[in-house]
């Protein structure tokens, strides 16, 4: 403990770090899961920390308090605890990978449009507060709407598919390759289809 | 109390004349803080109360979440606060054998508190977590630290009295508390 007893009124409040991966303070991070990740992470943010927290000095001082069969244990639990961690990541990262973001645009009334999109919620997105995001950032109506197939989508008003692309991809960090672009013909006249119109994109 | 992760709820304001009593409450059950309200509850800000399940309501400022209360329970700081104004709190320590558990949101035990590395007012050597040699009843809100840490990990309502828990040394001694990593922790308000 750091800190003495001397509580004094003008006492400045404590600052204190917190961990840039798991977000506890570094101390806890070797009961977080993705300890490695850590203390990389430490060691460039804060190296005195770092120091500090992981010479080895350090380490074997908390294993010499614990006796030999509960410092078994608690490796158990640890090592359980960042498999399940870096499953759980793994998972995450073949969902980024294969799921896919389709910005549909759909004719609304001839010269009218709504912009679809969906599959964002594979990406760690919010759908509510994505749509509030682009409504603000294109000056128009944006919701959630439910698709018949029982997910979500958000529905924007007007032609801003190609916009919403270069927005998704750098806001949200969705790989460009798994945003996908259509256009919906399915409201066109029906004497349209023999010829094809030409669609600016 | 938090042990799963959850999605906010609806965000409302606080009005004046509540957000006044909010502020008496935390000075009544927390003097420590007094010093600090100020910083902690400012006058001028618009205070947000967020929904959160299990009829929790938690008190914000802007996207920093301050405050929690269950019902019309005590209303207990987030571990933010704690971890800023420490010393403005009743607190105990725990063994390092006990971090892992706590952290994992299980129940606190008397043995970790009661075992060498466990600290607890009237302890030979309390230092900072003595509270003035005086025992803390069951229904205090306490800062449980850890062995070897220099940050709070817990803070929730006593089930026992810490004079009990010296006699007994076993049994529960803070149930649903809000530890650091767990759905509070993680909530993000922004």
């Amino acid at each position: 403990m750091a800190d003495t007893a001397t509580a004094s009124d003008a006492r400045p409040p404590k600052s204190v770090v917190y961990c840039g991966v798991c977000s506890l303070p570094p101390e806890y991070c070797e009961f977080g899961g993705t300890t490695k990740k850590c203390a990389e992470w430490l060691e460039k943010a804060h190296p005195a920390l770092y120091t500090a927290l992981y010479s080895s000095e350090a380490l074997s001082q908390n294993l010499s308090s614990l006796s030999v069969d509960a410092q078994k244990r608690a490796e158990k639990d640890a090592q359980k605890k960042a498999a399940k961690a870096e499953a759980a990541e793994a998972r995450e990262s073949e969902k980024r990978a294969t799921s896919k973001v389709i910005i549909k645009r759909v004719e609304r009334n001839k010269r009218k449009h709504i912009t679809e999109i969906s599959g964002l919620e594979h990406f760690n997105v919010d759908l509510k507060k994505a749509a509030k995001e682009f409504g603000k950032k294109f000056a128009t109506g944006s919701s959630v709407t439910k698709t018949a197939s029982g997910g979500e989508e958000i529905t924007v008003q007007g032609d801003v598919s190609d916009e919403v692309l270069d927005w998704v991809v750098e806001k949200y960090n969705v790989p460009e390759d798994n945003v996908e672009q259509i256009e919906d013909k399915k409201k066109e006249k029906k004497a349209a289809p023999p010829m094809v119109a030409p669609q600016p994109t | 109390m938090f042990k799963k992760e959850f999605t906010a709820g609806q965000k409302s304001k606080v009005k004046s004349s509540a957000q006044r009593a909010v502020r008496a409450k935390v000075i009544e059950t927390y003097p420590g803080l007094e010093p600090y309200i100020d910083d902690v509850l400012p006058k001028k800000e618009q205070l947000d109360l967020v929904k959160v399940p299990d009829r929790v309501s938690l008190y914000c400022n802007g996207s920093t979440p301050l405050f929690w209360q269950h019902m019309d329970d005590a209303i207990i700081p987030h571990l933010t606060v704690v971890h800023k104004y420490p010393w403005a709190f009743k607190r105990i320590r725990i063994d390092r054998g006990a971090i892992r558990f706590v952290m994992s949101g299980a129940t606190l035990m008397v043995p970790g508190l009661t075992s060498p590395g466990g600290r607890l007012p009237g302890d030979e050597d309390a230092g900072v977590y003595d509270n003035g040699g005086q025992d803390i009843d069951a229904g205090e809100v306490v800062v449980v630290e850890a062995e070897g840490k220099e940050h709070a990990c817990l803070i929730g309502v006593l089930k026992m009295g810490t004079k009990e828990m010296k006699e007994k040394k076993k049994g529960v001694g803070i149930e649903n508390g809000h530890y650091v990593g767990d759905g509070l922790w993680k909530l993000d308000l922004s």
